[in-house]
């Protein structure tokens, strides 16, 4: 047995207790969080890396791409009228209002125009697209929050808006309709009557969720000031949407721009809250929802007859050009940048889709939250997995 | 960079409601004012839209002067390869000799010099109009300056841009890729890359395209159209 003198006793002591302390500074450094890819709060395949100091979030990264499908390449292989089919698939929500600013780029680089009766038919399907998608969001919003009735109510009305897109296009959930030029077919008989009584349903629904879920006090205090995005961060992460217009921003292209479409012929409000927080997020959306069929009230009393057609040639070569046009879909804006060589399909097609940009602002939002409020932050912001990942 | 007062004052001289002509011309000269000569060409459709491409070296600059003139909203950043795809649209038989194909490199509007240019939209909510920006990028320094200190939303578009294309962006504090797997090899946007379901199974061609539907004359009204489908089909 060796004897330790005093000089060493106290230098293994020192070194202990210097262990010791370190241990503990190791074990509050907090935890790293992980969830999903799979996970009921990120609507398909979204991972989220949280790094958190007990409750508290100090950093979160979304982590995307377990749904790349690689469509900027694949339209490179497609001819221009193959395209649809591939676009309808980024937002499946709204997938009609996705073929929308392709064909108009399109339209726009070959220096033609829909005819008004298919400019109207196409805003109408557009609206209720943005119907069906944003009032799924609605309904799936009460789930992340422990409310399961809004969602029921939800898919049972949103099944009323489905059977008019699909008694029109003939698909429920990727339509595949739009065609450059026009609409692949006109409304088929009865439809216009049918949709004004499924107008005036949905507006019961929105209603409904007014009541149970917006005007719910646990729903209240789970958002109010949660979550809060200033307009100047919005606008710099290029949100758009309900999102941006939640933060205050009074911008919607439906009315800020000229397109060959027929929301420049009605009268609509564009809803915007000053908070910038989840309840606002959720507040402009019911009311969108509400706005939009009255949109499509209004554009089934007008609707002009005519043709649906304009004249194309049968093989489709768009000329030579650079053509970027935006729409604002049900997450917000989306548009092409489309480059064409005079080819029969696109040189290079960019997509930039809503998600992608309104989930980037997540490391940002997150910073500094209970992790309770990751779940709402994020269903609030309103994202398809399809429309990050394309 | 700063712009001076004299700058928002020429956007403001602009007419608001609509934006035209000198609402567009006004907004390049007023990036002019401010970088020079590192605006090296236009592009400008009258009422539609409007192009700018600048110097590689001051991407940044162009930046911070149009997010000082108003355009406050950062919409997308990406990259353009004007190389001709040496597989063509991937219609190729496979047991054929290679096709002859064209390596021309042609830039599109607001022309260019070199294969890549990087690519971005920038938009002025106030005054409802966007400006496309794009830059060389040359083949030898495939890089640019990062715009996260304007636009922080810049910090996803250049990641991704670095993955699929393989740009690097100085400044930028972390280029992990978004999509791929961090061991991949290759960017796959660019023309150069193969589109390797098209390479293992021959295209059927382009003759099997569905023709576009095309109205016969102008006749073809609502009733018409509309008697094809039976009015049962819907909600119930």
């Amino acid at each position: 047995m060796t004897v330790l003198s005093d000089r060493q006793r106290l230098s293994y002591i020192a070194a202990q207790a210097a262990d010791a302390r370190l241990n503990v500074e190791l074990e509050t450094e907090g935890m790293t969080l992980n969830i999903g890819p799979q996970h009921p709060a990120t609507h398909g395949t979204l991972r989220i890396i949280a790094r958190l100091d007990g409750e508290q979030v100090v950093w979160a990264e979304p982590s995307a791409g377990y749904m790349h499908r690689g469509y900027e390449k694949l339209t490179e292989v497609r001819t221009f009228p193959q395209v649809t089919t591939l676009i309808n698939r980024i937002d499946w929500l709204g997938s009609f209002a996705n073929e929308v600013p392709f064909i108009l780029a399109a339209e726009k680089l070959m220096d033609i125009e829909a005819p008004p009766r298919a400019q109207w038919i196409r805003t109408i399907l557009f609206e209720l697209s943005r119907i069906a998608n944003v009032g799924l969001f609605l309904g799936d919003l009460g789930v992340q929050m422990g409310a399961i009735t809004p969602v029921f109510l939800a898919f049972r009305d949103r099944e009323y808006v489905l059977n008019l897109i699909e008694g029109a296009t003939g698909g429920r959930f990727h339509p595949n309709f739009d065609r450059i030029g026009g609409l692949k077919e006109d409304l088929p008989k009865g439809w216009i009557d049918e949709t004004k009584q499924v107008m005036r349903k949905l507006r019961g629904f929105c209603d409904e969720m007014d009541d149970l879920l917006i005007g719910n006090e646990i729903f209240q205090s789970r958002t109010r000031g949660i979550g809060v995005i200033p307009a100047e961060i919005a606008k710099q992460y290029g949100l758009s949407g309900p999102n941006l217009r939640a933060s205050g921003v009074d911008w919607d292209l439906r009315r800020d721009q000229v397109l060959p479409m027929a929301w420049d012929k009605v009268d609509f409000k564009v809803w915007t809250h000053p908070d910038g927080d989840s309840f606002a997020r959720c507040w402009v959306r019911l009311q969108e929802t509400r706005e939009a069929t009255k949109i499509v009230d209004q554009l089934l009393d007008g609707i002009p007859s005519g043709p649906i057609m304009a004249k194309v040639p049968r093989i489709i070569k768009v000329p030579e050009g650079e053509a970027w046009v935006s729409t604002e879909n049900p997450l917000g804006e989306m548009g092409y940048y489309v480059v064409s060589k005079g080819d029969l399909g696109p040189f290079r097609v960019k997509i930039r889709s809503a998600s992608f940009n309104n989930i980037s602002i997540a490391p940002w939002v997150l910073k500094g939250v209970y992790v309770p409020d990751i779940i709402t932050i994020l269903a609030s912001l309103y994202f398809i997995l399809g429309d990050i990942d394309r | 960079m700063v712009v001076g007062l004299s700058d928002t004052d020429v956007a403001a001289d602009a007419p608001a409601a609509l934006p035209g002509d000198g609402l567009r011309e006004g907004i390049i000269d007023a990036l002019r004012r401010d970088i020079g000569d590192a605006l090296v060409d236009t592009h400008l459709v009258p009422n539609d839209d409007l192009w700018l491409r600048v110097a590689t070296g001051s991407w940044r600059a162009a930046a911070e002067s149009l997010h000082a003139a108003g355009f406050d909203y950062f919409c997308y950043l990406s990259a353009l390869d004007w190389m001709p795809s040496p597989y063509g649209r991937g219609e190729d038989d496979p047991t054929a000799p290679p096709a002859e194909r064209s390596t021309e490199i042609k830039q599109g509007y607001a022309g260019g010099e070199t294969r890549f240019q990087i690519l971005a939209r920038l938009t002025d909510t106030t005054r409802h109009v966007g400006v496309t920006l794009k830059a060389d990028v040359p083949d030898d320094m495939l890089a640019v300056d990062s715009w996260i200190p304007v636009y922080a939303g810049a910090n996803w578009h250049e990641r991704e841009t670095h993955e699929m294309f393989g740009i690097g962006f100085n400044g930028h504090p972390d280029l992990r890729n978004i999509y791929l797997p961090t061991e991949f090899e290759g960017f796959p946007l660019r023309k150069d890359f193969p589109l390797l379901a098209r390479m293992v199974k021959p295209w059927p061609g382009i003759v099997d395209v569905e023709p576009m539907p095309v109205a016969d004359g102008e006749a073809v009204g609502e009733e018409a159209a509309s008697a094809a489908v039976p009015d049962e089909d819907g909600a119930g």
